[in-house]
């Protein structure tokens, strides 16, 4: 980076431009929106003042086909957030993203983020993509005052322990959780977070792999059992508010709003920490900690207590330029991931971010739990190819209309899995 | 900025500019024949630019993706015609045929009934301006966005709660006792849901043109059955109907084209979960989500070949018309 800068001193003259100004402009495709596309500006402002480059930011939900069609049409972005690491593997392997060994200060790289997060975004030994943000998932969300009022616990010790309780509240007609699994094209995706959390907690990080990796039926009984058991919350329309209509309908983005109602609809809430944002975006009044709070969804099997999903945006780089090496190394840095912090719009894969960033007792806990796991996944969809993860979106909103046809939802998974896995 | 107002300029006025000058270089090269011949050549010369674009933006690509249909998802192994068979034997493929069925079948049938009804009807009343221009308008909207419009209509709130969706809400409203339903996410409904929305685009355009048809009718025709005693019904059925036929012909094939290609809709509102797929979003989807050129191709392949006969249809037509 100050390589850069003094390469750009000594062009100063020729682009008459003030000392430290690249000027120019960088393209990055990605998925912010709403509350996230927020933070992000306001991240990006300091650097455009700072370098004189202008962020040019394109938004899509549909990122998969968008970033596709653009890097076949050979017009991709500068910078991309990559749909997953799956997808990072297939674009690296065609030569498409640049090594980012010769962009970031890989000394300084190693220093700020944990080995882990480095291998996630290396393919065959090359760093091709960087975490700007991270999110803890696997949460579920409350409003302390009311789960107090309707005499549910904060803290249940199992799984069974939380259902359990689900139960009994909706024997007393409370309806316990509000779940919604729309999002446009990714329609689902909220019902894998469930899955692989419940996975993870029952059967462990070692047969999780095994899973993501396509070496587990989706008809094996390990995963069947996962999605009965998750079947038990959503497949009972006494646990969940408006029942499956309104889960197929409503989109993730709001459905923790019965949360709040006064009188309150339901009480939990299964989401990562970037609901944080929603919450604090749609309630601007809400206090985190006090007014909403987590617990992480409580362990299937004892032995896996202190493990946890994570999730993350990676970026990556096509096209190599001053602008774009710039603003990737200024989105690794903790002065940039401060931002998404603040904004309670995830965690910050970068260490040295410290604590006191963290606006509040809530996300200093997320980023607690997210360093003390003894046993870190990343998001098994994620992981899965491309074809794998939209069949797996697709089946939970299947599910979730009929859970009656989950054999039948799960044989279509392993033809899809024969496919997908397949070169 | 300035860069994209200047090509736009170029492309207005250099289009008809290029063009023009060809056609006085194609004068300049006739100019040395006599004069019979010269009319024998010039129109194969004329046509020549057409041919040319014609063939590198429409045949080539499609004899390409004939090609590329029978290879693999790289296009590095020949499969024959192994996408095919799997598009007709794989499930959740068969379902997008289904639906292409259930689309064709329903949605011209409903856009010419209705827009035969609403242009007969309309020509009844004073205001009928103001009723067309009501029905004429979503014909202007982009389907993309017809479709969030759709999506808001159709919202689903748990019963007793107030209703968002204008649908709902409207029909709690006026029907006692009415559930509401989550238009788009139920089985039963979904597909009826989204193609009633591109009948709502469309029923403008049927209605439009139909009209311009019923007023084409000659009036003492009509006043003549009236003076024999015919009724209204016998009039339209027997008279009106069969002389309006060749355009009733026309707009349904146009629609049929218009459903066999249908995406926006069904992209935007279901992404075709639950059901709800169709050839163009799978064809989408194949291409651009899952990378297989093979299935792509095979896909927009059936759908050239399902346009085809309809096409030829509507050519064989005008062609008529012309000669007439």
């Amino acid at each position: 980076m100050r390589k850069l800068f003094i390469a750009v001193a000594m062009l100063a003259p020729l682009a008459a431009l003030p000392a430290g100004k690249i000027g120019g402009k960088v393209s990055v495709l990605g998925v912010w929106g709403g509350a996230e596309l927020e933070t992000f500006n306001k991240m990006v402002k300091p650097f455009e003042d700072r370098t004189g480059v202008k962020v040019e930011f394109e938004a899509t939900r549909d990122l998969d086909a968008v970033l596709t069609t653009r890097v076949s049409a050979g017009s991709p972005p500068d910078l991309a957030v990559l749909p997953s690491p799956g997808k990072m593997a297939d674009l690296a392997r065609q030569g498409k993203l640049v090594d980012l060994g010769g962009v970031l200060n890989m000394a300084a790289l190693k220093k700020s983020y944990a080995q882990g997060w480095i291998d996630l975004g290396s393919v065959d030994g090359k760093l091709v993509g960087v975490f700007p943000k991270a999110d803890l998932k696997g949460l579920v969300w409350y409003d302390p005052k009311s789960l107090k009022a309707a005499g549910l616990s904060d803290a249940p010790k199992s799984f069974d322990d939380l259902l359990a309780e689900a139960n009994a509240a909706a024997a007393k007609g409370v309806t316990p959780f509000a779940i919604g699994i729309e999002s446009g094209a990714a329609s689902g995706w909220v019902g894998t977070d469930w899955l692989e959390n419940i996975f993870l907690k029952t059967y462990g990080p070692a047969k999780y792999k095994e899973w993501y990796e396509g070496k587990l039926p989706w008809t094996s009984p390990e995963v069947k059992s996962v999605w009965q058991t998750w079947g038990k919350i959503v497949g009972n329309p006494k646990l969940c508010y408006g029942g499956s209509q309104y889960i197929l309908s409503t989109n993730f983005g709001q459905a923790f709003i019965p949360l709040f109602d006064n009188p309150p609809k339901a009480y939990f809430h299964f989401q990562a920490t970037f609901i944080q944002g929603f919450i604090g975006k749609q309630f601007p009044a809400l206090k985190a900690g006090e007014d909403f709070a987590f617990f992480a969804l409580p362990p299937v099997k004892p032995e896996y207590a202190k493990s946890a999903e994570i999730a993350g945006d990676l970026v990556g780089m096509f096209k190599k330029t001053p602008q774009s090496a710039a603003f990737l190394d200024y989105l690794t840095t903790a002065e940039a991931q401060a931002y998404w912090v603040k904004g309670g719009n995830g965690l910050s894969p970068n260490r040295e971010v410290p604590l006191s960033d963290y606006p509040n007792a809530l996300s200093k806990r997320a980023a607690q739990i997210l360093t003390s796991a003894e046993m870190t996944v990343f998001d098994a969809s994620d992981m899965m190819p491309g074809k794998m993860n939209t069949a797996f979106w697709a089946a939970v909103v299947n599910f979730v209309s009929d859970p009656d046809q989950l054999d039948d939802i799960l044989r279509q998974l392993d033809t899809v899995r024969a496919d997908a896995y397949g070169k | 900025m300035w860069e994209r107002l200047v090509w736009g300029l170029v492309a207005v006025a250099g289009v008809p500019l290029v063009l023009s000058g060809y056609v006085f270089a194609v004068e300049r090269a006739l100019s040395p024949f006599a004069a019979r011949r010269r009319n024998a050549l010039r129109p194969w010369l004329w046509l020549v630019p057409g041919v040319v674009l014609l063939a590198g933006f429409l045949i080539y690509p499609v004899v390409h993706t004939l090609v590329l249909s029978l290879f693999n998802a790289t296009s590095t192994r020949f499969a024959g015609l192994g996408n095919y068979v799997h598009i007709f034997t794989e499930r959740s493929m068969l379902t997008v045929l289904r639906n292409n069925l259930l689309w064709l079948l329903i949605f011209p049938t409903v856009t010419v009934v209705l827009g035969l009804v609403l242009a007969v009807l309309t020509d009844r009343v004073r205001y009928q301006w103001a009723v067309k221009a009501a029905i004429f308008v979503p014909m202007a909207i982009s389907l993309v966005a017809a479709g969030v419009i759709w999506k808001f209509m159709y919202q689903y709130q748990p019963p007793g709660q107030p209703q968002t969706g204008t649908v709902n809400s409207f029909l709690s409203t006026l029907v006692p006792g009415f559930q509401p339903r989550a238009w788009l996410f139920d089985r039963a409904l979904n597909n009826p849901a989204l193609i009633f929305v591109l009948v709502w685009m469309w029923v403008g355009f049927a209605m439009v043109i139909l009209y311009a048809a019923l007023k084409g009718i000659d009036e003492a025709l009509l006043e003549a059955a009236r003076l024999e005693g015919a009724t209204e019904f016998q009039i339209f059925f027997k008279i009106t109907l069969p002389l309006m036929m060749p355009t009733v012909t026309v707009v349904t094939t146009t629609l049929v084209i218009n459903v066999l290609k249908v995406f926006d809709v069904v992209y935007v509102m279901t992404n075709g979960s639950l059901g709800t797929d169709v050839i163009a979003n799978r064809m989408y989807k194949e291409m651009f989500n899952y990378n297989d050129f093979g299935r792509a191709s095979a896909f927009a392949t059936l759908l050239l070949l399902a346009i085809i006969p309809v096409m030829f249809m509507n050519i064989k037509r005008f062609g008529r018309g012309g000669r007439a």
